[in-house]
């Protein structure tokens, strides 16, 4: 039974790490559930959708909605507003996908941005993609958006242009349920 | 503990000899109130009385504050103002604890330059100042969490636009924030744990100030003339230093006064001269107050964070470079840690030999042009991101990492140091005179 024996110090090694490893995979397994609480519950998650009446929506307008804790803008664009980010070159915009959950990943045209076909109707989340602050309407450079935060300009599509935020303002789910409400998720 | 030699607690009666020899408490305690410190220090060093001081007020005020404050999204911001216009008293405590992280910030800041000027940093002291940068960054987050809690529009806001910070790192920033926020945006979730989180810190924070003071106390103060204390004997050592007790506790008390006289009327008389009205509006999420800041301690560190946009030249090689994964907002957030990351490497950075930066000509001026700097970003951070603010912040940006990166290393071998004094009692001689009467032995002072 000497110290020195091959076979013994195999034993031995093997029964101080089979040790440790128990140790660090205990251990994770308690810290991880204190880490997770934090992760969103489910009461949190189970915001889902909301309809918005849209109807008194004047063009040249725009609502705000709270949705899942986050604004949304609504915005009823006149003919200027849809011709102006219509004309806009795709090559010459700072973040060129549409960032759009409808549609995945397609050019940031104003045609792959507006809800309708007409390009009527804007919606996006109110949330300035630099820090999350939210933009102000008819405001900016370019006649769309401004970020009062850090001075983000978006233009009459809500596409990034100039200033410090890397991404166009997401479109979130959304649909027509008829003529006057839009579905939100 | 080690450090200078000098004589340690010998308990006399029975008592305190059946206590020490169960518990050293007693010792420990002579010991620490005892310690010998370099006698020419200056005004400079009074800076951790006042910090350790306005710790103890903000815990105090804070418990007492928690008796009335409830962390609910819909009860927080009318609670705040119950304490302001029913709780017995409320609104002076209220205004204290407030004012007291300005106080808090205003002495880190004297503290952290002290140490920066006078070279405390370097060995052997990088430790205590590492770990005075851990409770600075603690102090950072419980001060941002603290103002969180009131849930005005800033504190919202506020909070969409910190968290939205470690949303800038690249593939897993989007699920940190979830994590942070406990949603997918700011609401109760954030607002309750930030309250837990601003309970706790200090408490951390008060042990690192433990931890702080045991490590310089091994290895003795710094002073003005960076030389160290003798320690060939005790005798040499008591030539270099006094005890804390009596003597710098009643300096820094007298110090502690004055600066607390100046903080009473600025509680008593202009106690929202250092926040925003706009956290009197409570928290909207569908609109963002229209001039977005911090408060004023962490604006130096905002406008870095502004400085790095999409057309800087740095910004546009390092994007290339990592393959667009750093992009100018996360190179950004990157910039505004980094900033006190290097602060941080100081000892390492700084390759002078010469500890104080009254020896040394030409550090003298980049030192007072970083403090400059320091003053220029702060008052640029509460400016609105434009043209010619942001020119300004790019440059005063630039200037903090040069200083760190370049500068010091540089200096320490480019410098000529001017001749430094042989112990600490000759400098203090030289100011005051050798002992028993400076004024008839020292014509020439």
């Amino acid at each position: 039974m000497s110290q020195t024996d091959d076979h013994q110090g195999t034993r031995r090694d093997f029964i101080y790490y089979a040790t440790a490893g128990a140790g660090a995979v205990v251990t994770g397994a308690a810290v991880w559930p204190l880490i997770n609480q934090m992760n969103p519950s489910a009461d949190v998650l189970a915001l889902a959708s909301i309809r918005v009446d849209i109807s008194a929506v004047d063009p040249g307008t725009q609502i705000t909605v709270l949705w899942q804790g986050k604004p949304v803008f609504i915005r009823n664009r006149t003919e200027e507003e849809i011709a102006e980010a219509r004309a806009v070159d795709i090559d010459s915009l700072p973040d060129a996908d549409a960032n759009n959950e409808n549609l995945g990943a397609v050019p940031a045209t104003d045609e792959n941005r507006s809800l309708d076909a007409d390009g009527k109707w804007l919606v996006q989340m109110g949330v300035c993609t630099h820090l999350g602050c939210v933009p102000l309407g008819d405001e900016g450079d370019f006649g769309g958006w401004f970020c009062p935060c850090h001075g983000s300009h978006y233009d009459t599509a809500g596409r990034i242009r100039k200033g410090p935020a890397p991404r166009n303002l997401p479109v979130p789910v959304a649909s027509f349920v008829d003529e006057t409400t839009i579905q939100l998720g | 503990m080690g450090g200078i030699p000098h004589d340690h607690y010998e308990p006399k009666s029975k008592a305190t000899k059946a206590i020490n020899s169960r518990l050293p408490i007693i010792g420990l305690l002579h010991d620490t109130l005892m310690i010998p410190t370099p006698k020419n220090l200056n005004w400079m060093w009074i800076w951790g009385i006042v910090l350790t001081f306005t710790l103890a007020l903000q815990i105090i005020t804070g418990i007492v504050l928690v008796m009335h404050y409830v962390p609910h999204v819909d009860m927080a911001f009318d609670s705040v103002e119950h304490i302001m216009r029913d709780v017995n008293g409320g609104h002076m405590i209220r205004y204290f604890h407030m004012n007291g992280a300005s106080l808090f910030f205003v002495a880190v800041y004297a503290h952290i330059f002290r140490g920066l000027y006078y070279g405390s940093y370097k060995a052997p002291r990088e430790i205590t100042w590492i770990i005075g940068m851990l409770i600075y960054i603690l102090m950072m987050g419980a001060g941002f969490m603290g103002y969180v809690l009131p849930w005005g529009q800033m504190s919202f806001h506020g909070t969409a636009v910190i968290t939205g910070l470690f949303g800038a790192i690249p593939f897993v920033g989007e699920s940190l924030q979830t994590l942070l926020l406990g949603a997918g945006a700011v609401g109760q979730p954030a607002l309750n744990r930030f309250f837990s989180l601003h309970y706790l810190l200090p408490f951390i924070i008060a042990g690192l100030v433990i931890v702080h003071i045991w490590a310089f106390h091994t290895t003795g103060n710094n002073n003005p003339t960076g030389v160290e204390v003798r320690r060939t004997s005790k005798e040499d050592a008591a030539k270099d230093t006094l005890p804390f007790w009596p003597y710098f506790v009643i300096k820094d008390l007298f110090a502690l006064a004055i600066i607390l006289a100046v903080f009473m009327a600025v509680v008593g008389f202009m106690p929202n001269y250092l926040g925003h009205p706009d956290n009197y509006i409570p928290a909207n999420a569908l609109a963002t107050p229209a001039h977005i800041v911090p408060e004023w301690y962490f604006l130096p560190f905002y406008a870095i964070l502004r400085a790095f946009t999409a057309d800087v030249w740095i910004v546009q090689i390092v994007n290339f470079l990592s393959f667009g994964i750093i992009d100018a907002k996360f190179f950004g957030v990157l910039a505004m840690f980094g900033a006190i990351v290097v602060m941080g490497l100081a000892p390492w950075l700084d390759t002078s030999s010469v500890r104080s930066g009254r020896y040394r000509p030409m550090f003298k001026w980049w030192f007072a042009l970083l403090v400059i700097d320091f003053i220029v970003l702060m008052w640029v951070g509460a400016r609105p991101a434009e043209y010619p603010y942001d020119l300004i912040s790019l440059l005063g940006a630039t200037y903090w990492f040069a200083y760190f990166l370049i500068i010091l290393p540089v200096l320490g071998v480019i410098e000529k140091p001017l001749p430094q004094p042989a112990t600490i009692e000759d400098d203090f001689n030289a100011h005051y005179g050798p002992k028993d009467g400076g004024s008839a032995t020292t014509p020439a002072e």
